[in-house]
Order: structure tokens, then C-alpha cells, then sequence
């Protein structure tokens, strides 16, 4: 077990030193994000004014996208130098290398998270802040849900052609349950009053979820990223 | 056997997740369960139904069989494509 | 590097078709047993749905059912193949487990075309609009969605396809419950008088001769498609046979 830890956190460890000396995913997806929000408060207009309640989906389809872009960002690099064979051809537990770049990743996704989810309560006057514990587990388990299927499949498409194109075809019809399960639970903890009932309900679904598919995402990781 | 209790984890834990889905009690009913016998129909314009159970059941029979009648030609294709590589590889091999 | 194939080429089997695959046509027992299945139900049912008991508020439309929920029995089936055949073929490559979940995928998106086609079809009459949101086609939409992934991906995804092809058939059958759950949650925000009648007995009888059909008629398609495959294989390696054999001469 010790082995396996400390191979996923040296992977996970490398992934945040290059983007802190560089800054390069998280500053790019954050302004993506923000002018994302933007396009969608400029578009979901209703008598010349901004709907409102749009604030939960708006949330979640950004997180949705940014997401996409920082996968396929993170990988990119590992394609570069053909990292990625070299981190296979170590002596280290394969399923390692997944757990240190989902790690690495939804520590990215979760930087940008921190300046989106306020700027979208602050955009569209919905009181996301009021309950901080619930809409972080929501943001925190969605986003492992979206990351844990992402990262399998964008590793899996590092060698393809079209992996542009075909990583966000591959990844949302799957993620449908997660953006569900998101958006629901933000609108309930938005509404006045607020249905906690509902908001635990999405977040025990979102826990399933990412246990499910982290656990599968493990079993296959190997098999089919060797040759 | 290590690939057998993997599997047999991850359909527990999909079971799991489901009886979480079905548990909790202050949740309102889930759209459709069942077949539940209709009360009431929402007031619809007068539509002629015929038009579109004919289109309906075109649509069954045209699918599966266009698919087969591709699938057909497809076989025959190959089939073609493999007695002519087996006459080659044949005519090669009696040098 | 592919290992030398088998240069041992079967000998012309004039009892037709072997297991070994003499030819890449259907046996003709296979066919037989095909058309019997096939005339007595597709000849059987028509009449039996035009002879089942009229359903008292939808009237004629509601026949649809009949076909509409047994291809949506068949897809759900066909995916839950797929991505066995997925899980299988990750775990132990051999090829014929690939082109099982080839055929499969395929057939997935074929079922679920019909499907998705239909419902809207009765939607119109039924509800009075052609989409509704309604739980069940949703769910349908959004596996039909994910082995249209899973096809693009074989298609163009290069070399590697295919195990990228079984993962998503794989992850999309685990999927089935969590999008099922989620779909059906989200919809009970927007309630809706649902058309879906309880069956009578005069129905029953009918749906389920409909059902075997449409599985009878799913194994005859998936075994054909997945012997295509293995066809084009032999092609494919025989094929290679010919270069070697060029490049040694």
C-alpha cells in the first residue's frame, strides 16, 4: 500500500509543481470559465435581464467544460515528450499513475472551482456561499466524479487522433449522472427555503457514483493502457 | 479469482448506490415506477392516430431489416474478397 | 508483429458451412430456423396486435407499444452484452470478444434508434408534444448517446479503437442504473399524467410473443455482425499471408 501511495503522490506532486512554476492550466481555465459564464449570462436573457435561477446549471456546465479543457491540457503535456510510456514503464503499481493524475487534476479543477463558484453566486445573485458545506461536498464530489471517468479516458486517448474532439464526445454522455446530480443538488440548496433533504439525496448519489467508477476506472486502468 | 472479486465489489457497490436511490424516504416518487393506469389524459388536438402507427411500425420493420440487408451484402463482399486471397495464396503456393 | 497466420487454408467444404467458417454465408439450417422464427412471429403478430383488446383512453396509438417497448427491452439488453463483451475483451483480448462488443454497440444504436424514432411517434397522439422529457426516453436517449460514442470512437479513434470502444461499452453499462436514478429524480420536479397503462391480460400475451421476437431477432443479428468480423479477420490475415509470402519470393 505504502508503495502505491507514495508513487500516486510523487505523480500527483510533479503534476502541481509544473503548474504552479507555470501556471499555465489553471490561469487558461479559469479565464475560460469566466468568459464561459459570461456567454451564458449574455445569452439566458429574460425582459433584458439576467435569469436568475439559471445560476445552478450555468455552474455546472462551466465546471463541465472547464473540466474537458484541463484534462485534455494535462495530458497533452504527457504526450509531448511521450511521458506517459516512460510513467507506465516504471517499476510502480500501474493504477498509481491514474490516482496521481486524478489527484493532480482535481486539484486544478478545484483552484478554478474556488474562483467560479463565487463569481457565478456573484453573477447571478444566488446565495452559493450561504451553505458552504453542502455546496463543497456537491462541487468537491462532482468534480472526482467528472475527473475519475476523465482522466481514465483522456489517458486512454493520449495516442488517438481526433483526442480533441473525441474526449468530450466520450465524456458527457457518461458524466450525465454527475452534471444531474450536481445541478439538482445546487437548486435545492438555492431554494428558499432550502431542501437539504434533496441536497443530501444528490450528494449520497454523487458518492456512489465516483466510489463506482473510481473503483472501475482502477480495475481497467492497466489493461487498457498497455499495448 | 482476483478479477471475479473485483467485479463482485463494483456490483455491490452499484447495488448499494441503488438502494441508497430507493431509501430515502422525504424524497418525492420517482416519475415512473411502474405501469400505472391512466385517470386522466391531458386534453390533445384531434389527431389522426393511423398516420403515425403506420409511420411506427415502418420504422420497426425498415431498421432491423435495411441493417440485415447491409449485413448481407457486406457478407457477400468479404466472402468474394476470401476465395479470391485463398486462389492466390493457392496459386502461389503450387510454385 | 502479428505471428505468422495459418497458411493451412481450409479445403472447399461442400457439406456447407463448418464451424471453422467454410463460407461467410449463414448456414442454411441457421437460415431456416431464422425465417420459421421470424414468419411465424412477424406474420403472428401483426395480427395478434391488430386482434389485442383496443386500450380505452389512447385508442389506436397506444398499439404501438407492442413493438415500442420490446425494442426498448432488447436495447437495454444488447447494451448490458456489450459491455460484458467489453469487460471480457479488456481483461482477456481475445478477438472474439472484441467483435462481440462491436456487434453489440451496434446493434445498441440500432434498437435504440427504433426506439427513440417511435416514442415520439406516440408522444404526439399521447401527450400532444413530440418530446416530454419523459424519464424513460431520456434514459434511453442518453445510452443511446454513449454507444454513439462508443461507434465514433472505433471509427475514428485510429489504432487502439477498439479497447477504447470496449471501456466506453464497459462504462456505459455500469452507467445504466446512476443515469436510470438520476433521470428519473429529476423528472419528478415536472410531473406528468403518464400514459403508460397497466396491462390488460388481453395484452400480455401479445407483448410478450412481441418480446421473444425481438430477441430471437437481436441473436440472429448479433451472431451474423460478429461473424462478419471474424470473416474480415481471416481476410485481414490472409491478407498479411499474401505480403510475407510476396516479400520472401
Amino acid at each position: 500500500m505504502r508503495p502505491f501511495l507514495t508513487a500516486a503522490w510523487l505523480i500527483a506532486r510533479k503534476d502541481l509543481t509544473v503548474e504552479v512554476r507555470s501556471r499555465e492550466i489553471v490561469a487558461t481555465t479559469v479565464f475560460f470559465a469566466v468568459s464561459c459564464t459570461l456567454v451564458f449570462a449574455f445569452s439566458l436573457v429574460q425582459e433584458g435581464r439576467t435569469v436568475v435561477d439559471a445560476a445552478a446549471g450555468l455552474l455546472w456546465i462551466a465546471i463541465a467544460f472547464s473540466g474537458t479543457l484541463a484534462l485534455g491540457r494535462t495530458f497533452e503535456r504527457e504526450r509531448f515528450n511521450d511521458t506517459l510510456r516512460a510513467l507506465m514503464l516504471a517499476p510502480s503499481d500501474r493504477p498509481a499513475i491514474y490516482v496521481g493524475k486524478l489527484l493532480g487534476i482535481l486539484a486544478m479543477l478545484l483552484a478554478v472551482e474556488l474562483v467560479l463558484v463565487p463569481l457565478v453566486g456573484l453573477l447571478f445573485q444566488a446565495p452559493l456561499l450561504a451553505h458552504p458545506g453542502l455546496i463543497g461536498a456537491l462541487v468537491l464530489l462532482g468534480t472526482l466524479g467528472f475527473c475519475a471517468v476523465g482522466t481514465l479516458f483522456a489517458a486512454m486517448l493520449v495516442r488517438t487522433r481526433s483526442r480533441d474532439v473525441l474526449l468530450p464526445v466520450v465524456l458527457y454522455p457518461l458524466t450525465i449522472p454527475v452534471i444531474i446530480a450536481g445541478v439538482r443538488g445546487t437548486v435545492a440548496v438555492l431554494a428558499s427555503p432550502p431542501d437539504l433533504a434533496m441536497a443530501q439525496f444528490w450528494i449520497g448519489l454523487l458518492a456512489s457514483f465516483d466510489a463506482v467508477f473510481i473503483l472501475l476506472a482502477l480495475w481497467t486502468f492497466e489493461p487498457v493502457m498497455t499495448e | 479469482m482476483r478479477h471475479f472479486v473485483r467485479a463482485v465489489i463494483l456490483a455491490a457497490l452499484v447495488l448499494a448506490a441503488g438502494v441508497h436511490a430507493g431509501s430515502a424516504q422525504d424524497r418525492p416518487q420517482a416519475a415512473q415506477d411502474e405501469f400505472v393506469p391512466v385517470s386522466e389524459l391531458p386534453q390533445t388536438e384531434q389527431l389522426p392516430a393511423a398516420p403515425l402507427v403506420i409511420a411506427a411500425y415502418s420504422v420497426f420493420w425498415l431498421l432491423p431489416f435495411v441493417y440485415l440487408w447491409t449485413l448481407q451484402r457486406r457478407m457477400a463482399a468479404v466472402d468474394r474478397e476470401l476465395s479470391d486471397l485463398r486462389q492466390r495464396l493457392g496459386g502461389a503456393r503450387d510454385h | 508483429m502479428a505471428s505468422t497466420p495459418n497458411l493451412q487454408l481450409p479445403t472447399p467444404d461442400t457439406r456447407g458451412p463448418t464451424a471453422t467458417g467454410g463460407t461467410a454465408r449463414l448456414g442454411v439450417g441457421v437460415w431456416a430456423l431464422g425465417i420459421a422464427i421470424g414468419a411465424l412471429l412477424f406474420v403472428m403478430t401483426p395480427r395478434m396486435i391488430a386482434l389485442a383488446p383496443y386500450e380505452s383512453t389512447m385508442g389506436l396509438v397506444q398499439k404501438i407499444f407492442y413493438y415500442h417497448a420490446p425494442s426498448g427491452i432488447t436495447m437495454f439488453l444488447s447494451a448490458f452484452v456489450a459491455g460484458i463483451a467489453g469487460l471480457l475483451y479488456i481483461f482477456k483480448r481475445q478477438p472474439r470478444y472484441d467483435r462481440m462488443c462491436l456487434a453489440a454497440s451496434e446493434l445498441t444504436v440500432l434498437f435504440g434508434a427504433m426506439v427513440l424514432i417511435t416514442g415520439p411517434l406516440w408522444a404526439r397522439k399521447a401527450w400532444g408534444v413530440w418530446w416530454d422529457w419523459d424519464a424513460r426516453l431520456t434514459s434511453s436517449l442518453l445510452l443511446w448517446m454513449m454507444f454513439v460514442a462508443c461507434l465514433l470512437v472505433r471509427r475514428y479513434g485510429g489504432p487502439g479503437g477498439e479497447r477504447l470502444g470496449a471501456a466506453i461499452a464497459a462504462f456505459g453499462m455500469v452507467n445504466v442504473p446512476f443515469v436510470y436514478v438520476s433521470v428519473n429524480i429529476w423528472r419528478t420536479l415536472h410531473p406528468k399524467t403518464t400514459v403508460v397503462p397497466s396491462l390488460a391480460p388481453g395484452m400480455r400475451g401479445v407483448f410478450w410473443i412481441c418480446t421473444l421476437g425481438f430477441v430471437v431477432l437481436y441473436t440472429l443479428l448479433l451472431t451474423t455482425r460478429a461473424r462478419l468480423e471474424r470473416q474480415r479477420a481471416m481476410a485481414e490475415d490472409l491478407h498479411l499471408a499474401l505480403e510475407e509470402r510476396s516479400t520472401q519470393s
